[in-house]
Order: C-alpha cells, then structure tokens, then sequence
C-alpha cells in the first residue's frame, strides 16, 4: 500500500427519470490501492447526496456494482483506481449498457435475473463440479457433499460488453447461455436456447469473457452450447433416415 | 376495516424479513430504502452463517439464537448457503486454555460439536495451520448476503410487499399529540418529494436507526461498530475456520465462490454513512488469518471492505453482547406508532424480524402468529422475475 496519495477527477454519468443525460466532474484526493466503487460512495457521502449509484458486498460476491469504467466493464469494487487511471487523470463511470437506466448510475437487471431464473441456473453447485483454474489433484472422497456459491454473480457485465446484445433487447445473453450450459440442456430449455435469439445471436466477440469478473467464460460455454445443439441435432436426423 | 399498514424504513437484513413476516400475517407492507437494497452494513457483512460457538462462553443468549436460527434459515433457504460446517481450531496454549469453557459453553446452548484429532482436520481441510493442537467441528456455514435479502423481498412481494429503493426517508410526520403517522420520503431516481402514511413505521435502519428515531424525538442507544475484512483471491478451505479463543481480530475465515475472506476488527465511530478501510487493519487481516491459514501469504487481494455493526448493549467493542432489541418507542420515549428494530447479527435476522412483527401485531391488537419458521422462501431472482 503507498502512503502518496492521488488527485483524481470523476466524470459521472447523470440522469433523472425523463431528463436528459450529462457528465458531472467531482474532484476528489484518493488513495490509488482504494476501489473506483470507494471514490463513488464517497461522491455520495460527502459531496452530492442526490447520486444513485447500486452496491451491496464490495468484494465481488453479490454483482451489484457493475459499471463502466473508462468505457470498459468493471466491477466497481474490486477495481484499484490504480488500474484504470494516474495521479491527475480522469475516471469516466457510466452505467452499464444494454439495460434500462434507473437513475445515474443505476440499471434494471430484471430481465437478466428472469431469464437466469427461465434457464433453470443454480445459486449453489457441489465443489467438485466448480471448473476452478487449478483443481487439486484430487479432491477428498467426501468432497461431493460440499457446496459452493456459483461464480457467475449475475453482474450485466457480460452484457453490457456483448455487441450482439445491443442488437436485440431479446437476445437472452452471455451470462444467460452460460448458465444453460452449466446445468445442462433440458426439453423445456432446449427451444428457448436454439433459437434466434439464444445461441445463434452470437457473433464470437468473446468481449463477455473479456470482462467476466468472476472466470465464468462465457463465450467458451456458448460454443460448447452449440457443438452440443448440432450434435443434437445431427444425431436426429440419422435417426429418422 | 381494511388491512393495517406498516411502513418499514430500511431494505437491509431486518427491514426485508419484518417485510416477509409482516406480509404474512396480513398486512399491507411498504418498504422504504434510500439506496439498493443492502447497501449498508447487511451487503458488507462477513457472510458467516454463525453456529453460535464464538459466543457460547460469554454471550449465551447471541449464541442460542445463532445455533436456532442457523437451523431455521439452512431449511427455509438453502438457495443463498454454502452448508458446509466450520472449524474452531486451537494453535496456542492460550487457545488450548479455552477449551473447556468452549465445551461447556456450547453443550449449555445446544451447540453439537465433535472434537477432532489435528490429524482428521487436516484430513478435512489440508489448507489450515498444520501446527493445529486440537480442533471442533461445528455446524457453520457461509451466505451471500444480497442473495440472502432479496429470497425474503422476493417472498414478502409474492404476498403483497411493495418495495421503493432509492426513496430516502426526509421526516417522519406527526399528528401533533405524540403519533407517527406516517414518513415524508424523496424518490431520488426524480428528486420526488411525497407523503406515506400508515398505522405503524418499523425503523429498521441498523446503524442509522438512531438518526430515524431522533425525527420523532425519540432515541436509540446503537453505537456504530465497523470491522474491517479481506477477500482473497484463492478458495483455500471449504468450511468456516475459526480460532478456538475469545472473539478477537481476524480470528474468522470464510469460503465464499472462489475466495476466502477474513475478518474483522472492531471500533467505533460516530458517522456510520463512510468509513475509509484502514490499512493497519488489513495488515492485521493478512497476518491473522495466515495463522489460520499460512496460504494466505500467497494469495492475492481482491477485495478490502468496511462493515458498521450496529450495537446496542451496554458494554463497547467486543465486550458489547450480539444480540438484538426491539423497542416500543412509546414505552422508551412516549412516542406512539414507531418501533425500532436494531443490533443482532445476520444469522439472526428472521428472529429479529418475528420480535418485532409480534411487538406491532400487541401494539395494533391483532392476533396473528409467526408463519416464518416453516415457510421455505422463494428464489431471490424471482425478486425481478415478479411484476
């Protein structure tokens, strides 16, 4: 941790119900290991009361805090200013894409939570199913009983970065069809995920695994999503001929 | 007549579960919350589900509700816990010192507990100090803790709640003999002034609570006491771990999705609304909780947070007692038609709710009992997915 401290400007998003958006500066002395999310609570707590801004967990368990931060998808809390600016530099945030703006800094995430729920997605899995970067060699026999929170923490990131979402407000999404992936294919879920506006809107950007904040990789599963509906669907065929 | 109203000020840990118990026992619920909900003490909570063993040798009564509580909330919301037990471990003769009133202490409140051999806890969790002279297993668990707020909002909408984030409370409005009656709340997504009233206001606020309740004259003894915790960027245990001693600093590390976390410390201060993350105390993180678990040295930070707990005994920091209180402003300060609800700790969030349910229900004369208990909660998303 250093002891200097930094001279920062953050340009943040406004707007209220019907009226037009703007830019507002607030100059603020940080520490550059704090978290742009800190600077943020800071704005509201000491400078302007009237910003509207959604945070829960500051530590990346919860997935409220998503924003874009010099016009790149961020987790606000665990974001070290350092990281995205320099001492006299300018932080630009602005709420997330491709959804609803509910005031300044805030978006409706509805339709993501209801469609994560449409898909079946799971809040907790076994441990041994979690695909960690480096599992141990083996995990202890007893491990299938262990539960573990999901990674995918249901942030809009991977939304707000995908361009085939800002096509369609339909389009299901990244962090949707991962989710379908991770709990597998079912009858009922099948039509919604074969569809135009499930896996076949994407375009292979991958900019949803470039922002994903908690290793979900989404881009990864909705391939693999699909390599699993063609062979579904090859495997059918062959069978009525 | 129609249904009475409540009007709960605060969408944390308490204002959601009175939402859910009131809601159930027939009332027509309003919930008022000036940001999203948990942004305050409830999101940046550890996350333990407590068992109530670091309070079984001096805070029995905290400790019996945490053991109760743990069991009701692993039933009726298993969507939001990570279930899988805790360890108490002893490193030094000091903790070893503490052994046997943590045995008393935990048969004396129900607590189960199994000792184990260091051998069969390395067994279970091959990440802790392997110097370890004695170790319990406990039935402690982890939760997420906006998750575990928005299954009770989720489930008191389904039976009627109407909740409104980002309304800030202005005034509470008085009849002129002493009765609320009502909020004066700003809408800050239009800078909206407006009134709601209502038979009953639940300030629910934590460690705000003393700030509501001064808008009426009355007065609420909470002291602000944040703790600092740290995230790390590796899942090194798959249980709480715990040191085997008196509740201190950096003595509790919890798994959560792929981190682990550990806290706290505990000081106070007079403005809960921003407290800065101290960097002696995330140093001090680092240093105790790598006597738990010496891997922590080699994983990363991902995250320094700040959490107020709000405290209400008698009694400062540590000695102060976990456990809650409802107050009936009409008994304390002759102010009819508020009641607050503050202290207590996550874990004991539907209890606090069903006491202060109950002290409206006596204070409206309406008979209806707790449905809590039994009822399992819907999934948190449905929160969204309900229109």
């Amino acid at each position: 941790m250093s002891d200097n401290k930094w001279n920062i400007t953050l340009k943040i998003h406004r707007q209220k119900e019907d009226q037009p958006p703007y830019f507002q500066e607030f100059h603020l002395e940080v520490d550059p290991d704090e978290y742009v999310l800190d600077a943020v609570e800071r704005v509201w707590a000491f400078m302007d009361r009237t910003l509207c801004f959604r945070h829960a967990c500051h530590h990346s368990t919860c997935g409220a805090c998503g924003m874009r931060v010099n016009n790149v998808e961020k987790l606000t809390c665990i974001t070290p200013i350092r990281a995205v600016t320099q001492d006299g530099g300018v932080i630009k945030v602005e709420p997330l894409r491709n959804f609803p703006v509910v005031s300044d800094l805030v978006v409706d995430m509805s339709n993501l939570y209801a469609r994560m729920e449409m898909v079946g997605a799971k809040a907790v899995l076994p441990v041994t199913q979690a695909e960690i970067e480096r599992p141990p060699a083996t995990w202890p026999a007893d491990a299938e009983q262990y539960l573990r929170l999901t990674d995918c923490i249901e942030c809009g990131l991977c939304i707000s970065a995908c361009p085939s979402a800002a096509t369609s407000p339909s389009y299901l999404g990244p962090a949707v069809l991962a989710a379908a992936q991770t709990v597998g294919l079912t009858a009922e879920t099948l039509p919604i995920i074969d569809s135009e506006d499930g896996l076949w809107r994407c375009h292979s950007a991958f900019e949803c695994t470039a922002v994903c904040p908690s290793a979900v990789d989404p881009a990864r599963r909705i391939m693999n999503l699909r390599q699993q509906v063609v062979r579904q669907r090859l495997s059918s065929l062959l069978k009525k001929s | 007549m129609g249904k009475p109203h409540a009007i709960i000020i605060g969408a944390g840990f308490t204002g959601v579960a009175t939402a859910h118990d009131l809601a159930l026992r027939g009332f027509d619920v309003t919930v008022v919350e000036r940001g999203d909900f948990c942004n305050g003490t409830s999101g940046r909570t550890h996350g333990l589900l407590h068992c109530g063993g670091r309070y079984a040798v001096k805070d029995r009564e905290s400790a019996i509700e945490c053991i109760e509580e743990n069991m009701i909330l692993r039933k009726i919301v298993p969507q939001v816990i990570e279930p899988n037990g805790g360890l108490f471990i002893a490193l030094n003769e000091s903790d070893l010192a503490y052994r046997q009133a943590f045995l008393e202490g935990c048969e004396a409140c129900h607590i189960p507990i199994e000792e184990l051999s260091p051998q069969e806890a390395l067994r279970l969790e091959p990440n802790i100090n392997p110097k370890l002279l004695t170790a319990f297993l406990v039935p402690d668990g982890t939760f997420d803790p906006l998750r575990l707020a928005l299954a009770f909002a989720a489930t008191a909408k389904k039976n009627g709640a109407q909740f409104f984030t980002y309304t800030e409370v202005n005034r509470l409005i008085l009849d002129g003999k002493g009765t609320v009656t009502g909020v004066t709340v700003t809408d800050r997504r239009a800078n909206r002034t407006y009134e709601i009233r209502g038979d009953i206001v639940v300030n629910a606020t934590g460690v705000w609570a003393g700030e509501i309740a001064k808008m009426a004259g009355a007065k609420v003894p909470v002291k602000p006491t944040p703790g600092v915790m740290v995230a790390y960027d590796q899942r090194l245990v798959q249980r709480a771990i715990n040191r085997l001693n008196e509740p201190g600093d950096g003595d509790i590390v919890l798994p959560q999705r792929r981190m682990v976390v550990v806290g706290t410390t505990s000081f106070e201060v007079e403005d809960p609304d921003y407290i800065p993350v101290l960097e002696d105390h995330v140093a001090l993180m680092l240093e105790r909780g790598a006597e738990l678990i010496p891997g922590i040295r080699q994983a990363r930070v991902r995250g320094k947070y700040m959490a107020s707990r709000p405290l209400i005994a008698a009694g400062s920091g540590r000695s102060a007692a976990r456990t809650f209180k409802c107050f009936d402003h009409k008994e304390t300060d002759n102010v009819e038609g508020l009641v607050t609800i503050t202290g207590g700790k996550a874990t004991t969030l539907r209890a606090m709710a069903e006491k202060t349910a109950d002290i409206v229900c006596q204070k409206l004369g309406i008979q209806a009992p707790c449905l809590t208990r039994e009822i399992p909660l819907l999934s948190y998303r449905q929160y969204f997915a309900l229109s």
